[in-house]
């Protein structure tokens, strides 16, 4: 097994008196796609949140790269490699599509308030070359004839998938999913799920958490199913699929 | 709400060192434009976890402890009285007497500041404001440091309006505290309000349009006290206006609303 890209040990949360996650580990590898899986309440988008930052764990430790994670701010771990898109899908709508993708580049020049008037040449140029960059993205996820539309203007679907572009453009290693395909059109799952399954292809590990299990099956190398803040089963989706308990969840 | 505030500190650093200390009209400016920025950069820190209606009494209560000072702390502001007898400024050896120099000067630091405003408007740096205004969440997880940006345009607003207490003090050659009160805040905000938020020339339409539109009243032929509260009353009327039929003023692109209404 390559190097551990992430490692999670005994992440504790809970929210007035609920336990989200209790004594919760687990890691990934370079290139894996781990899919998250479990009924509403098992503490998947609590996992979620808790690594990218934005909920404070009360206990356990999260090692990203070597570098402990836990309590930096969220635009810190951005940073430091960890994209993500949310089950809310929230985008800028009042911005451009193409917009939204340049916003998700990191160090930008332009983006210091300094540079916009003592080096304005290196950073018009710098926002030229993000510029195609992110024109390339678009094109590549079959958005490109909407790069000038409103955010807000896009089918929900568009959103989710330009949601998904966003976390290409920041150069992560990890990007997490919270229900990347949820209630969207069977055209745009498939191609959605063609850019989730190249990521690996591109250097970045993938942790997602999604509701439709063929789908899960069909793109994770791993998957851990949690219930109630806590792993119940993990492995490789044909064990997951045999598993007695996930067949009883699921099943009823 | 606290603009008036920088813009009155923007004033009494200009008028107090050209005064006490007699500096050149070029360094009063620039060092009340710093000394505004700092306290900008202090209000920006300390009320940066304070979110919406909240940020706005915190910076009202900064605008009424300005107010106190400069009304109460008579041997340094002259209180209530204010501060007399602001000398010309004198640039480059030209000493400006007439109203049409003043013109020339205000309007070409006005000039200089809308092409910044555009310039930061059209850049990566407006673009990450912009974004910050919609969804801070969503900012963050991009990797942008909300806070920063936050302290930056905010000192940086700041200093803008210490520029103009500054002009406004060698202008009209004498300042006291009832030019700095939340009236002044509250007037600026309709400023950006009528003439649109989220644009660099909205504001600019706007403050045309408050400060020409008085004056045509005065045409009218009323009576200075009447015409004086007809004022507010015109200035309250074009608020609720467009608030209700135009929330995104003249030229601009974003409503004034409530965040959570929107949803």
């Amino acid at each position: 097994m390559s190097e551990e890209l992430l490692i999670i040990q005994g992440l504790e949360k809970n929210f007035d008196g609920i336990r989200a996650l209790a004594d919760f580990s687990c890691s990934l590898s370079q290139g894996q796609i781990l899919g998250l899986i479990g009924p509403n309440g098992a503490g998947k988008t609590t996992l979620l949140n808790i690594i990218s930052g934005f909920t404070t764990p009360e206990r356990g430790n999260i090692t990203f790269k070597g570098m402990s994670i836990v309590r930096m701010s969220p635009h810190k771990i951005a940073r430091a490699g960890i994209a993500r898109t949310f089950q809310d899908l929230r985008l800028i709508r009042q911005l451009s599509v193409l917009e939204n993708v340049l916003l998700s580049f990191e160090n930008q020049p332009g983006e210091h308030l300094a540079n916009l008037f003592f080096r304005w040449k290196q950073s018009k140029k710098q926002e030229a070359a993000i510029r195609n960059e992110a024109l390339i993205l678009l094109a590549e996820a079959g958005l490109a004839e909407k790069a000038n539309d409103q955010a807000e203007n896009l089918s929900y679907g568009q959103q989710k998938l330009l949601s998904l572009v966003c976390c290409l453009a920041a150069k992560g290693d990890l990007v997490l999913l919270d229900e990347p395909v949820a209630g969207i059109a069977p055209e745009m799952i498939d191609n959605i799920l063609g850019i989730i399954r190249d990521l690996p292809q591109k250097k970045k590990s993938v942790i997602l958490i999604e509701h439709n299990l063929d789908v899960v099956m069909q793109i994770c190398d791993r998957i851990i199913f949690m219930d109630a803040g806590t792993k119940i089963c993990e492995g490789t989706p044909g064990e997951v699929r045999n598993d007695a308990k996930v067949i009883e969840a699921y099943t009823g | 709400m606290a603009h008036a505030a920088f813009y009155g500190i923007g004033a009494y650093v200009a008028a107090i060192m050209a005064i006490k200390l007699n500096c050149a009209f070029g360094v009063t400016v620039l060092c009340s434009i710093i000394f505004s920025m700092f306290f900008g950069i202090l209000i920006g820190v300390s009320t940066l976890r304070i979110k919406g209606d909240y940020f706005v009494i915190a910076t009202f209560a900064f605008q009424v402890i300005t107010f106190s000072i400069l009304n109460n702390w008579v041997g340094f502001t002259g209180g209530p009285d204010g501060i007399p007898g602001i000398p010309q400024p004198v640039i480059l050896g030209w000493r400006v007497t007439s109203s049409i120099g003043f013109l020339l000067i205000v309007g070409g630091i006005c000039a200089i500041i809308i092409w910044g405003g555009h310039r930061i408007g059209n850049s990566p740096f407006g673009r990450v404001l912009k974004a910050i205004r919609e969804d801070e969440i969503f900012t963050q997880s991009k990797g942008k440091s909300v806070e920063t940006f936050k302290i930056l345009i905010f000192t940086l607003g700041a200093g803008i309006a210490a520029l103009a207490g500054s002009l406004y003090a060698y202008y009209v050659s004498y300042i006291n505290p009832t030019s700095f009160t939340v009236m002044e805040s509250i007037f600026i905000i309709c400023i950006v309000i009528i003439g649109g938020a989220g644009s660099t020339w909205g504001p600019v339409i706007g403050a045309l349009v408050l400060v020409t539109l008085p004056e045509i009243l005065r045409f009218v032929g009323l009576p200075n006290s009447i015409a004086a509260n007809l004022r507010q009353i015109l200035y309250g009327g074009l608020l609720v206006t467009f608030m209700i039929w135009r929330p995104r003023g003249f030229l601009g692109k974003y409503a004034f609303q409530n965040r959570e209404a929107r949803k």
